[in-house]
């Protein structure tokens, strides 16, 4: 897929994440939003995902940040998991979407999170795996900031630098805000590229929102674990979303939802 | 009525390490995870002989049970050890979140549990792990009552689809059941037949319920003693068949009656067959400093106070 072809697609995505939490009218708007381009770059151009490929061979996307499972619908679907018409099942009872990632009912789904911290560990575990076997498959991990404050957090972070997980790359969604409000406010995260480096991973910080600086920072080779520190916007391409704390977990009315969508089909 | 034998003495951890090193030459797929506890918890005979699967995951619990998960993700088949209340407690809802909920195939043979971890004391007592872990669905919850045992839970557990948590006693005790004698999971190994009383025993306890047993027989009582070996599924069952028989049952657990061996029970005696029922163990309260020996006396989880509370029991009116 071409450049240009991804940032139409991250357009659809998001009105594909939109359309979903208003029709349910229950979700996560502004972290599903910030991380599209996120999402999008790795199913679309990164990652060997194609469905067709048996799931063993595949790479492996960790949405630690499971709340922005919206987003991760909307590509699997659009990448061939499952049908479109289906992400109008999002959070309905008996729907293999569920509120937050499970991979027992989703196909696409690499791992079952949305208890924040947890999902960094994984991805830990499926990187040791993965080197055991002799594989070449490399895993992903996509974390939200306010989830930085969880201490498993560190704890995996500590592992992968230890286990030296040169297969892993951990993606930090930046946007700078989490339920009660500015991450600076709640539980200041310091300077999170130093602490990075300092517990043994290569840092590269990009704009997340910028679909040729995240696909040159994942093709830079490293020989530590890998953090992309993607700077972003939460509520991204919303204008009324943007950079407000919150639309962390609110649905859109009937008439949001209206206008949001005609923000992003304009 | 088959009297006990009691064969030779040993940990029962030991014996799990010994069975995971040899299961380790059966499994290519088995990795061991362990947070520094792989003396105590005996893992590191297993890394010592297949350190390539063998990762130490440091003082970092809730991260060795997310990282067991995502190994399991991959298609190996890891089992976790540290002692059970962090195992069980600290890390609780990883076990929940990243290993039961997507029903991984993860092991957690967590050791240091109960009475017996003895001189640490009350902090490192693990009194609530059985309660913890049952409750979470697709759970299966083991109990070994001696070494013997022991070997055949933990191959039983690694072939079992889904999460297993293995409760695994700290100290050298006895061990006496045959080598012969079958392990099915949620099965309960009926060990003495008896028609007055069923003690239903768990763990070391079993033993324990074997030896009060004995000096109830003395007494003309006839007890029962059901190793209850699988805490979750229960065997309804086997419980049932002895409320009928004996209509007097009492459980023996080194555990907290509160969500353990004798919740199990109480459960299935108040929904299928009432009888009458008493629950030995910790009466909601924590354990404390001292040898495993001396706190089972403390605590009456001993065989004279089993079959004291027998007596008792069989003497009060209903």
């Amino acid at each position: 897929m071409k450049d240009e072809e991804l940032q139409q697609l991250c357009r659809e995505i998001r009105a594909d994440i939109v359309r979903m939490i208003g029709r349910v009218k229950s979700g996560h708007p502004g972290g599903s939003l910030s991380c599209a381009e996120i999402l999008a770059t790795l199913y679309f151009r990164e990652m060997s995902a194609n469905p067709a490929t048996p799931p063993g061979q595949r790479d492996k996307c960790v949405l630690c940040k499971g709340h922005a499972a919206p987003a991760l619908y909307a590509v699997l679907a659009r990448r061939g998991y499952f049908p479109r018409e289906e992400l109008e099942t999002l959070r309905r009872l008996g729907s293999r979407l569920q509120g937050h990632p499970d991979m027992k009912k989703t196909p696409g789904v690499d791992a079952s999170t949305g208890s924040l911290g947890q999902g960094c560990s994984i991805a830990v575990g499926m990187a040791l795996g993965a080197r055991l076997k002799g594989s070449a498959q490399r895993i992903f991990a996509v974390v939200g900031d306010g989830e930085m404050q969880e201490g498993q957090f560190w704890e995996a972070m500590m592992s992968a630098a230890h286990f030296g997980l040169t297969n892993l790359t951990v993606i930090l969604d930046h946007n700078g805000l989490q339920i009660d409000g500015a991450n600076d406010d709640v539980m200041n995260l310091g300077d999170i590229r130093a602490k990075l480096l300092a517990f043994g991973f290569d840092v590269i910080e990009v704009d997340g929102h910028d679909t040729i600086q995240l696909l040159d920072a994942y093709a830079r080779k490293t020989d530590k674990p890998k953090f992309i520190l993607a700077e972003t916007v939460k509520g991204k391409g919303v204008s009324f979303m943007e950079n407000q704390a919150g639309w962390h977990g609110k649905a859109p009315s009937a008439d949001e939802t209206e206008q949001a969508l005609a923000e992003l089909e304009a | 009525m088959s009297a006990l034998k009691i064969r030779g003495t040993k940990a029962i951890r030991v014996a799990y390490g010994e069975a995971l090193a040899e299961l380790g030459g059966e499994r290519p797929d088995l990795v061991v995870l362990d947070a520094d506890l792989a003396h105590a918890t005996t893992t590191c005979v297993f890394g010592e002989k297949y350190p390539q699967r063998f990762f130490n995951l440091g003082i970092a619990e809730q991260n060795m049970m997310g990282v067991a998960a995502g190994l399991a993700i991959s298609g190996l088949t890891p089992v976790a050890s540290t002692f059970s209340i962090f195992g069980a407690g600290r890390a609780f809802e990883q076990v929940r979140n990243s290993i039961c909920y997507p029903h991984l195939n993860v092991t957690l043979a967590l050791t240091h549990n109960g009475l017996t971890v003895g001189e640490d004391g009350g902090s490192h007592q693990s009194i609530e792990d059985i309660s913890l872990m049952r409750s979470i669905p697709g759970m299966t919850v083991l109990v070994p009552c001696d070494a013997i045992e022991m070997r055949k839970a933990l191959r039983a557990a690694i072939d079992h689809p889904g999460p297993v948590y293995i409760r695994v006693t700290r100290p050298p005790a006895p061990y006496f059941t045959e080598d012969d004698a079958p392990f099915t999971i949620g099965k309960a190994n009926t060990l003495r037949e008896g028609s007055d009383i069923t003690l239903i025993a768990t763990g070391l306890m079993v033993c324990q319920a074997l030896l009060a047993a004995e000096q109830l027989e003395k007494d003309g009582i006839s007890a029962a003693v059901i190793n209850m070996h699988t805490i979750k599924p229960i065997d309804g069952e086997a419980i049932i068949a002895a409320a009928k028989k004996t209509g007097h049952l009492i459980t023996v657990e080194d555990h907290s009656i509160i969500g353990g061996l004798g919740s199990a029970v109480a459960e299935v005696l108040a929904e299928s067959c009432p009888a009458r029922l008493r629950r030995i163990g910790l009466q909601d309260c924590f354990g404390q400093s001292g040898t495993p020996d001396a706190l089972l006396e403390h605590y009456g989880l001993t065989a004279p106070h089993i079959a004291e509370n027998a007596r008792k029991f069989l003497g009060e009116k209903a």
